[in-house]
């Protein structure tokens, strides 16, 4: 396990990120997201990505600026809706056909990212049976109630916002921020956090939140 | 006859909270139940962030960006709060641990079918969040909806024809005209507001009412209705 993953920059942060990705990206509630991550990988023009996010666009999320630049193929979310009164640039492009979208009950995502980090290639949930979010889906029935079959998620790609990293990328979060960020991690196959400080000691072990061993590079924001 | 305003539905399920207990409140008026909650009852609610223990809406000067519902509302946290992450939080819903959650619904059907998330506008994406897993893991689910939609038809229904989040999963409705237990022989009125015959509620309604030998009549205190929170 490499012992310095500090990188300088955003975009070095991304380095090696190939069109096509599987990009699973924090947030949700208005914290935890990695905007400054988001921003570089528009800026660096990945595209024919699979977001894997908990809402297709937030006003706290500049995923907005990856669906209206054209990078976007497919978005996996629980929330596809835009603000009120009037429609989304996700809704415009999934309206016209556009771009791709997987619905799924927002425990169900979660639980699909934490079975993808964790070597659980599908699960059983109560949550969406007999609806139309899991038609076609199997259904088994375990005691007395039916359960439905879900795929595990995994991804190239994980952006994760945290508060501080150490060099061993340790990782805290401020309040909300956690979110998707910890198994978002674990479920990528290069997991990238951005966060306010990278501290030049190691974070104690009492307040280590997503061990090192979950994230591949760590990177300062300059706000 | 007055029904209920917004803020006397938010009242009178609050009403109803245990002490002690851990609480999910959906987006829109649900999450206006907190305002009426006991402080004393030592009640905890969660949001589907992962705040176990929100607190009351932060004052602006005290407003922390990363402390936030999952409403995007910038809250407090009570004493014993805990934050966990999404996985975690769903544990806690679909595993039992949620005493109650208060939802807004569309429609509920006599066999306590929810339809909350999908209105089928055309264009607009889907929205489910956290309802499915909700309905199918809190202990309780109790709906606050207006008896009526806004042209007058019924959402207490035989069969829902929007979308379902969830089958069977509705034990108690409020809305602004009656308390509604739904029970495995259908939609039992505890409450109704003064001034309203049971016919009368009987044709505001889409499946056959019973009522209670021992109904009441359903009050609220006098609350404006004219400062709710903006919230989502």
């Amino acid at each position: 396990m490499p012992t310095n993953k500090r990188v300088s920059s955003a975009a070095e942060a991304l380095a090696g990120v190939a069109d096509g990705a599987t990009v699973l990206i924090s947030g949700f509630g208005g914290a935890g997201f990695p905007n400054v991550l988001i921003r570089a990988l528009r800026e660096r023009g990945t595209k024919d990505l699979t977001l894997v996010v908990n809402s297709a666009t937030h006003r706290y999320s500049l995923t907005h600026e990856l669906i209206e630049a054209g990078q976007v193929r497919k978005v996996v979310c629980s929330a596809a809706r835009g603000r009120e009164g009037g429609l989304s640039a996700f809704e415009q492009l999934w309206g016209a056909g556009k771009i791709e979208l997987v619905c799924l009950p927002q425990g169900t995502l979660a639980e699909a990212i934490r079975a993808g980090g964790a070597g659980i290639p599908a699960f059983y949930t109560p949550a969406g049976v007999g609806t139309d979010l899991t038609r076609g889906r199997e259904v088994r029935r375990f005691s007395d109630r039916d359960y439905v079959l879900e795929e595990a998620i995994k991804g190239d790609l994980a952006l994760v916002r945290g508060d501080t990293a150490d060099a061993y990328g340790n990782l805290t979060f401020r309040y909300a921020q956690m979110n998707f960020g910890p198994a978002m991690a674990t479920a990528a196959s290069l997991a990238v956090a951005e966060v306010r400080a990278v501290e030049d000691r190691p974070i104690p072990q009492e307040r280590v939140q997503l061990p090192g061993v979950f994230v591949d590079r760590v990177f300062a924001v300059s706000e | 006859m007055q029904p209920l305003n917004r803020r006397q539905m938010a009242w009178r399920a609050a009403q109803d909270i245990e002490a002690g207990a851990l609480v999910n409140l959906g987006m829109g008026l649900p999450v206006q139940v907190a305002d009426y909650l006991d402080p004393k009852a030592d009640i905890f609610i969660h949001s589907e962030n992962g705040v176990i223990g929100a607190g009351p809406l932060a004052a602006p000067e005290r407003a922390d960006a990363d402390l936030v519902d999952a409403s995007s509302r910038r809250i407090t946290l009570r004493p014993g709060a805990a934050i966990v992450d999404s996985v975690w939080s769903f544990a806690m819903i679909r595993g039992g641990h949620i005493d109650v959650t208060i939802l807004g619904a569309f429609e509920v059907a006599a066999g306590g079918d929810l339809a909350n998330w999908d209105m089928r506008v055309p264009n607009k994406g889907p929205l489910v969040g956290g309802a499915m897993d909700l309905a199918v893991g809190a202990r309780a689910v109790w709906v606050i909806m207006e008896h009526t939609t806004r042209k007058g038809g019924p959402r207490l229904v035989q069969a829902c024809t929007l979308p379902l989040t969830g089958k069977g999963c509705v034990t108690r409705v409020y809305t602004d005209l009656a308390v509604i237990d739904v029970t495995p022989a259908g939609f039992l009125v505890r409450e109704i507001v003064a001034g309203l015959t049971a016919a009368e509620l009987q044709a505001r309604s889409g499946a056959p009412l019973t009522f209670a030998a021992d109904g009441r009549a359903l009050t609220a205190p006098l609350l404006s209705d004219t400062d709710e929170q903006r919230t989502g």
